[in-house]
C-alpha cells in the first residue's frame, strides 16, 4: 500500500463528489456532494504533506476543515430558506431565473 | 522539535485589509450590543469611515510602495506591491460607493433589504416583521466582511491566502444575495444557485491547489514558479493543478464557460448588492487572477494559452450576443458584465507589462460605470395599481390619485406621497398623501424604461453616460480603457483577440445604445394594470405567493407573448440621498477618467510590477 494508492482513493472521491454535484437533484445532495469533494481535497493534501515530507499540506487541511465548516452554516441556511418557502429542497423546482 | 519562531509581520502594510476587518467584527458587536434605534447610524458610520480609512491607507501605503516597489509581509502570504495598492484602492472606491447605495432608502424609509431575512416569504410573521418596520442592519458587516476578503485576494502570496480570501469574499455575498425585500423567491433562488455552484468551483479550485502542492511541495507562488522551471516528469500533476486553479478564478471573474450563475445571481440578488458584487468582485478576482498567472505561472503560458484565448474570444462573444436578447435590465448589464470580463481577459492573457496597467484602469472604469449604473437601477420603480382602479389606463411616470382606495401592500410598502417622482399633477384632485398605488420593486422590465428620458432627464442622462461609458464611446472612461486592453493584447502578440474584442464592442454598443433610443426617443407607455403582472408584491398568503411567482415568470419568459401595456407603470423615487451622491460620484469619475486618463494611467504604470 504505497501513498499512490491514496492519492488515488482521493482522486476517485472528488471524481464522486463532482458527479454527485451535477447529476442529483436534491440541494442538500448536491451541497453534500461538494463537502465530498473537499474532504478528497484534504486526503489528497495530507497525502502530498507526507510524500514531501512538509507540514504545509496538513496545515492547509487543518484550514479547509474550518472553511468547510463556515460553508456548511451559510449554505444550509440558505437551504433552509428556500425549502421553507417551497416545501421541496430540489433544484428543479428553482426555476424562476430564466433568460 | 525545532523551536517555534514568531513570524515577523509588517502590520503598516496590513492596514487597509485590517481596518475594514476589524470595523465587520465591531459591526457584529453592534448588531449584539446597540439598541436596535441607533444600529443603522452606528453602523453606517463604521461602514463609511471603515472604507474610507482604507482609502487613505492605501494612500498612505503609496509612495513607500512606489520606493521600494513593494514588501511581502507574513513571509510572503500577502504581497503588498504595487498592483495589489491599486486594486485595493480600487476595491476600497467601489466599495465605498456601493455601500452608499445600499444605505440608500426611499424617501419613505424602506431600504432594498427583507425585514427578517429568516422569514418565510408572504407569512404572518413576515407581515408582523414589516409592520414592525424593522429593518436589516447585518447587511454592513457582511459587505465589510466580503469587502475585506476582496482587499486579501490581490494581494495573495500563497495558495493559503488564496483559498481562504475568496471564501470570506464569498460567503457574504451568497447570503447577501438572497435578503431582497421585493420579489424574494427570485433572491432565494438566485442565493442557492450562486451558492452551490460557487462552492462546487471553490472546491475545484482547491483540489487545483492540492495538485499544485503536490507538484511543487510548496503553497508560494515564487517557489511554484521555481518548480516549474526546474521539477520534470510531473507535467499531468502541474497542468491540471493550474486549470484546476484557473477554474475557481475565471468562475469568479464570471467569464464563460463558467458564467452560468451570473445573470441569475445578479438578477435575484437585490440591486445595491448586484452594483457591489459585479464591481468589486470583479475587480478582485482579477487581481487574483494576474497574480497567479504572472508570477506563479509565467512559464507555462504556452500551455494555457489556448485555453486563455479560447475563454476570452468566447466570453466576449457570448456575453455580448446573448445581452442582445434579453429583456431585464439586469440581465442586460450582467451580460454586459460578462462581455466586460472577457474584455479585460485579453489585457490579462497578453501577459506584457502594459497588461497589468491596461486591465487595473479597465477594473477602475468598469467598476465606476457598475456601481452608478445598478444605483440608477435601484431607483426606477414599478407604481402598482390600486385595484379597483386597475382597469384604466395610467401614463407612466404619471400618478394618479384615487382616493379612498388603499394599495395592497403592508405599512412597510407604504406609499410614496405625491410628488416624490417630482410630478407636480399628482394630487390635482385629490386630498394630498392619499395613497395612489404603492411603489413596488425595480421596473427591470426594459420596455417600463421607456421614455424615461422625458420624465427624469436628468437620471435618465447619468444612466446614458454609464451605457456610454460601457460602450466604450470616446470621452468616457471605457473607452481608455478599451484602446488600454487591445493596446496591450496587440503588444503581447494576441491581436486575434483584439479583433475580436473590437468587433464585440461595436456589437455590444448597439444594446447599450438601444436603451438609449428607448429612454430618450420613445414615448412612455400607459397601459392598464392587473395585480396578477406585477402588481401584487410581497403579499400575505399562499395565493400572494403564488401570484408573485405567477408574476416574476412573466417578467422572465421575455416580452414576446406579453404586450407592454401590461406592465406597470414606471416611477422614479424619492431617495435619501446616498444613492444619488454616489451615483454623481460615478459619473464625474467616468467622465474624468475618459477625459484626463493621463495621471490616472501614470500613475499606475509608475507602481504596475508585481513582485516575484
Amino acid at each position: 500500500m504505497t501513498l499512490t494508492h491514496y492519492l488515488v482513493l482521493s482522486a476517485i472521491l472528488f471524481s464522486l463528489g463532482a458527479a454527485t454535484v451535477l447529476l442529483r437533484r436534491n440541494a442538500i445532495i448536491v451541497f453534500m456532494g461538494v463537502e465530498l469533494m473537499l474532504n478528497a481535497t484534504n486526503l489528497a493534501l495530507v497525502t502530498f504533506a507526507r510524500l514531501h515530507g512538509d507540514l504545509t499540506g496538513q496545515v492547509m487541511a487543518f484550514f479547509v476543515m474550518v472553511v468547510a465548516a463556515a460553508e456548511v452554516v451559510v449554505g444550509l441556511a440558505i437551504i433552509v430558506s428556500i425549502f421553507r418557502t417551497r416545501k421541496s429542497a430540489s433544484v428543479d423546482d428553482v426555476n424562476l431565473l430564466r433568460s | 522539535m525545532t523551536e517555534f519562531v514568531a513570524p515577523d509581520i509588517a502590520w503598516a502594510q496590513l492596514t487597509p485589509i485590517l481596518l475594514v476587518l476589524g470595523a465587520a467584527v465591531a459591526g457584529v458587536l453592534v448588531e449584539a450590543f446597540v439598541p436596535r434605534r441607533a444600529r443603522r447610524p452606528v453602523q453606517l458610520t463604521l461602514t463609511l469611515g471603515a472604507l474610507a480609512a482604507a482609502v487613505v491607507a492605501v494612500a498612505a501605503l503609496w509612495g513607500d510602495v512606489a520606493d521600494t516597489g513593494g514588501t511581502d509581509v507574513l513571509g510572503g502570504s500577502v504581497l503588498v506591491d504595487g498592483p495589489t495598492l491599486v486594486l485595493q484602492g480600487t476595491v476600497a472606491v467601489l466599495a465605498l460607493l456601493a455601500v452608499l447605495v445600499i444605505a440608500d432608502r426611499t424617501d419613505t424609509g424602506e431600504d432594498a433589504f427583507a425585514p427578517q431575512g429568516a422569514a418565510v416569504p408572504g407569512s404572518g410573521y413576515e407581515e408582523a416583521a414589516r409592520a414592525a418596520g424593522l429593518q436589516q442592519t447585518e447587511v454592513y458587516p457582511l459587505v465589510l466582511f466580503a469587502t475585506g476578503g476582496m482587499l486579501i485576494f490581490p494581494a495573495t502570496g500563497d495558495l493559503l491566502t488564496l483559498f481562504v480570501a475568496l471564501e470570506v469574499l464569498s460567503l457574504p455575498l451568497y447570503l447577501l444575495t438572497g435578503l431582497a425585500r421585493r420579489r424574494r423567491l427570485l433572491s432565494q433562488e438566485a442565493s442557492m444557485k450562486y451558492f452551490l455552484l460557487g462552492s462546487f468551483a471553490s472546491a475545484l479550485l482547491l483540489f487545483g491547489i492540492a495538485l499544485l502542492y503536490g507538484f511543487a511541495g510548496s503553497l508560494r507562488y515564487a517557489e511554484i514558479a521555481e518548480a516549474v522551471r526546474t521539477v520534470t516528469g510531473m507535467d499531468g500533476l502541474l497542468l491540471a493543478g493550474a486549470l484546476l486553479v484557473l477554474t475557481g478564478l475565471l468562475f469568479k471573474v464570471g467569464a464563460v464557460p463558467f458564467h452560468s450563475w451570473t445573470p441569475d445571481a445578479y438578477q435575484g440578488a437585490p440591486t445595491p448588492i448586484t452594483g457591489f458584487m459585479a464591481a468589486c468582485t470583479k475587480v478582485a478576482a482579477f487581481g487574483a487572477l494576474l497574480r497567479v498567472l504572472y508570477v506563479m505561472l509565467p512559464d507555462l503560458r504556452w500551455d494555457l494559452e489556448p485555453a486563455l484565448w479560447t475563454v476570452a474570444i468566447a466570453t466576449m462573444v457570448v456575453g455580448t450576443v446573448v445581452a442582445l436578447v434579453q429583456t431585464d435590465i439586469k440581465r442586460v448589464l450582467a451580460y454586459s458584465s460578462i462581455a466586460h470580463a472577457g474584455f479585460v481577459l485579453t489585457g490579462v492573457v497578453a501577459l506584457t507589462e502594459s497588461g497589468i496597467v491596461a486591465t487595473l484602469f479597465y477594473l477602475l472604469a468598469y467598476g465606476v460605470a457598475t456601481v452608478g449604473a445598478f444605483g440608477v437601477v435601484t431607483l426606477v420603480r414599478e407604481r402598482g395599481a390600486v385595484r379597483a382602479a386597475a382597469r384604466q389606463p395610467v401614463p407612466a411616470g404619471a400618478v394618479r390619485a384615487v382616493a379612498g382606495v388603499p394599495g395592497p401592500a403592508g405599512p412597510g410598502d407604504a406609499v410614496d406621497a405625491a410628488g416624490a417622482a417630482g410630478d407636480p399633477a399628482a394630487t390635482d384632485d385629490e386630498d394630498p398623501g392619499e395613497p395612489e398605488g404603492p411603489v413596488l420593486g425595480e421596473a427591470t422590465h426594459l420596455s417600463q424604461w421607456a421614455g424615461l428620458g422625458r420624465t427624469n432627464p436628468v437620471l435618465a442622462g447619468t444612466f446614458a453616460l454609464f451605457l456610454l461609458s460601457f460602450a466604450g464611446i470616446p470621452l468616457t472612461a471605457g473607452f481608455t480603457g478599451k484602446f488600454a486592453v487591445f493596446t496591450a493584447a496587440v503588444d503581447g502578440d494576441a491581436w486575434p483577440l483584439a479583433v475580436v474584442g473590437v468587433l464585440a464592442s461595436a456589437a455590444a454598443a448597439f444594446f447599450y445604445v438601444r436603451i438609449i433610443v428607448l429612454m430618450f426617443f420613445t414615448s412612455p407607455h400607459g397601459g392598464p394594470q392587473t395585480p396578477a403582472t406585477g402588481a401584487v408584491d410581497d403579499p400575505p398568503g399562499g395565493a400572494g405567493v403564488a401570484a408573485e411567482v405567477a408574476a416574476d415568470e412573466v417578467a422572465a419568459d421575455g416580452v414576446a407573448d406579453t404586450s407592454p401595456a401590461d406592465r406597470p407603470g414606471t416611477v422614479v423615487v424619492g431617495s435619501q440621498g446616498f444613492a444619488l451622491v454616489a451615483i454623481g460620484v460615478c459619473a464625474v469619475l467616468t467622465v474624468a477618467l475618459g477625459v484626463v486618463p493621463g495621471p490616472v494611467l501614470d500613475a499606475i504604470a509608475d507602481v504596475a510590477r508585481l513582485l516575484p
